[in-house]
């Protein structure tokens, strides 16, 4: 197998997933997701747990299988070697051999996608100094601490150098440094042209890293576009405004459904046109008798476009 | 605050039924496999196969093996089973029946030679005219069987050959009573004092040691054609069967690993990559094959270092009968290894199956000792072939093709165990 194989197609997309389908016994986890990728786009699947993005992107790998529905990675069928060489897999788990050095789980992956000699020592080369593990090459993966070990297994998913790479919740359990460090590699990696599909329960993350951002829930794509298109397909040019105000929780409610927000989190929530809109607020406010204790203006972000277009909040 | 703790415990071993079957059946199982090897439930008594030469084909000889073939202690076998291609295979031979002993067939084989039916038995030392002894010849590994038979013969003797004993009685008479003129009692006397000679110049229990067996009425010569140059007869069984049962604990330990990897993700990222489960299993298979082959290695050099096996003769029977024990191991625990869901499982599952194996197989004692019941459920065990085989080559010095039998078992159960846990392995290949 060469480290960069020939596509089956060489005009192919780097990935085309059509109407797909799973279902685990009665769970829907993935229902009728069809998407397109470009060369070297970052695509970010956004969605809540349970959403159906592992499955998907496992389903991309070759290690689900879809009860319907069609994947192409390069034109190959998800699975076939072809796209198995093609493909990076940087699984949610640490899937690393814990009584491995780092160097030595990094060969050990490597021979597993056929590499040898030079080729392998350069690929190990590299992913040590991606991963800025050089001076960690020696040490046990379980001695790494949890960034080390991250990045470790993200360096592992890069060892046969693919064209496409599956990342998948690669920031979970990091404290923040070790994730400003993770996002330096991945901009490392959108800076070679690298195609990658990444997901993230985090809007922060999917906002900074990626050209598009796809919105998950339920086993559906339910948006997909640019950050800003997302928001503007949702919002247009109105913005948010959170209010906290104090009174009967019956009289709150009641003010709130009237002017056509809602509650989250003991905050109502508004849309408006205009800035202008807030001062008719806060005066039917102060007519149902409630007292305002604080009050701010937003532009709508990833995190309102979720809410808006499921009623939920992304981390439910 | 002691109830608590004692609470919450009960309430966590309620849910691990895993740990409940190890508390509760691998106990109850031991005992029951024990106490059908000693408690004598049924019919636990171990039989004694014999093979018996008669080259004297007397009416006395003849009588005899009849009163040996009537007692319920021994199985007599005086030719080899029919086969296929030998419907009527003819009777034991004297070298035919020392083969089989050797080949350890049976542990004892009884000669009855040529002009036994004149002299059959003798109440004392009669250096003019002696009795033919009946050969007796033996494995030096079984201890027990020997001196059963001796005692069972000389049973046999009293009990089956009536005339015999009138006969040989009034000879006896006649010779040593009637008349008593003093010749005779000159020869009477003499007689005695060689018997008290002897009695005195025998320190007890010696006669087998000699070669004379039982110092009964019927003279038996006793000799070991196998493992009489032995140092000790049960060191290489011991290091077959404690090898054999400590390799299946190394080959469920290592195959462990699959679990975790298949935990830690370790598997998905490995199965994404151009290995495929078969080749991820049949690799996993080999390591487990070398790492069984050398700890087999290891015990064996140490039994040579420490209690002077000799190891180095038969160095292409071990090479042999090592690498197919391994390979049966390691697909047992490959095996165990795809059955279980978690390294819980897997420790429970293989304790109980290691150990009960262990004991129906004869690494905790001898098979050859149990009944023949015992014996037979000892066959559907890893445990028994390889040991089989071990002894073969150790203690039987027997070539490398007559392991065919062990060697053809071990690697029909490799096979089928890895083809079991190759299909079950299915449900880690896609989700």
């Amino acid at each position: 197998m060469s480290a960069n194989p020939t596509p089956a197609v060489p005009t192919a997309a780097p990935l085309q997933v059509d109407s797909l389908v799973k279902r685990y016994g009665q769970t829907l986890a993935v229902d009728g997701i069809s998407l397109s990728l470009a060369a070297g786009e970052c695509l970010g699947l956004l969605g809540p747990n349970g959403a159906g993005k592992s499955t998907l992107i496992r389903a991309i790998a070759g290690r689900v299988i879809p009860d319907s529905g069609s994947i192409a990675v390069f034109g190959s069928p998800a699975g076939s070697p072809a796209a198995r060489a093609a493909l990076g897999w940087v699984p949610q788990e640490l899937a690393i051999y814990p009584r491995l050095t780092s160097n030595e789980n990094l060969r050990s992956f490597g021979r597993y996608y056929g590499l040898t000699g030079k080729k392998l020592a350069d690929a190990v080369a590299w992913c040590l100094n991606w991963a800025a593990l050089e001076d960690r090459a020696g040490d046990l993966a379980r001695k790494l601490s949890g960034g080390m070990k991250r990045r470790l297994n993200m360096a592992a998913g890069l060892i046969h150098q693919p064209r496409l790479v599956l990342m998948d919740e690669p920031t979970v359990g990091v404290d923040p440094q070790s994730r400003n460090r993770i996002f330096e590699m991945i901009e490392a990696l959108r800076a070679q042209g690298m195609t990658i599909i990444y997901t993230t329960h985090y809007m922060e993350e999917a906002e900074r890293l990626c050209d598009r951002i796809a919105i998950v829930d339920h086993g559906r794509i339910i948006a997909l576009d640019t950050k800003d298109a997302l928001v503007k397909s949702a919002f247009a040019s109105r913005s948010q405004v959170l209010a906290r105000v104090d009174g009967p929780p019956a009289a709150v409610e009641a003010w709130v459904a009237e002017r056509g927000g809602r509650m989250v989190d003991a905050t109502a929530q508004f849309t408006v046109e205009h800035p202008s809109e807030i001062a008719a607020l806060l005066d039917s406010a102060s007519s149902a008798g409630l007292a305002l204790v604080d009050l701010s203006l937003h532009r709508p972000n990833l995190e309102s476009v979720f809410l808006h277009l499921t009623g939920r909040e992304l981390r439910d | 605050m002691i109830t608590p703790i004692v609470r919450t415990a009960i309430i966590a071993l309620r849910r691990d039924r895993v740990s409940l079957v190890l508390s509760f059946v691998v106990p109850i199982a031991f005992f029951s496999i024990f106490a059908v090897i000693f408690g004598g439930q049924h019919d636990t008594v171990p039989r004694v196969k014999v093979i018996v030469v008669d080259e004297d084909r007397s009416r006395v000889s003849q009588q005899l093996i009849k009163g040996l073939e009537s007692d319920g202690s021994m199985i007599v076998f005086t030719g080899p089973a029919p086969t296929k291609n030998q419907p009527s295979p003819p009777d034991y031979t004297a070298a035919t029946a020392e083969a089989a002993v050797k080949a350890g067939d049976v542990s004892v084989a009884l000669i009855v030679p040529s002009g036994f039916g004149n002299h059959p038995i003798s109440f004392g030392p009669d250096s003019a005219n002696p009795a033919p002894a009946i050969q007796l010849l033996n494995d030096a590994s079984d201890t027990i069987a020997p001196q059963m038979v001796t005692g069972l013969l000389q049973q046999a003797a009293m009990t089956a050959m009536p005339e015999a004993m009138a006969e040989q009685g009034m000879k006896y008479t006649d010779k040593y009573i009637g008349g008593f003129t003093p010749e005779q009692r000159k020869t009477m006397d003499a007689n005695l004092a060689l018997m008290r000679q002897h009695e005195n110049t025998q320190p007890a229990g010696s006669a087998a040691h000699n070669g004379l067996a039982g110092g009964g009425i019927i003279s038996v010569h006793a000799r070991s054609v196998v493992g009489e140059n032995k140092n000790n007869p049960m060191i290489s069984f011991y290091a077959a069967a404690i090898g054999v049962m400590f390799l299946l604990f190394t080959a469920s330990g290592s195959s462990a690993a699959l679990l975790d990897e298949a935990e830690s993700g370790a598997l998905d990222r490995v199965l994404s990559s151009r290995i495929n489960m078969t080749g991820l299993l049949a690799g996993k298979l080999v390591f487990n094959i070398l790492l069984a082959f050398t700890q087999l290695t290891v015990m064996f050099l140490w039994a040579w270092d420490v209690f002077k096996l000799d190891f180095f003769s038969h160095i292409p029977g071990f090479i042999v009968m090592g690498l197919s024990t391994a390979f049966a191991v390691a697909a047992f625990g490959m095996l165990l290894a795809s059955v279980c869901r978690t390294r819980a499982q897997l420790g429970a599952l293989s304790t109980l199956l290691i150990l009960v194996m262990s004991a129906i197989g004869g690494s905790m004692f001898p098979r050859y000792l149990m009944p023949p019941a015992m014996q037979k459920a000892g066959l559907w065990t890893i445990n028994a072939w390889a040991i089989d085989g071990f002894r073969k080559v150790f203690y039987y010095d027997l070539p490398v093709r007559d392991l065919w039998p062990q060697v053809s078992v071990l690697l029909a159960i490799g096979i089928v165990l890895f083809a079991i846990a190759r299909r079950i392995a299915q449900r880690w290949e896609y989700a």
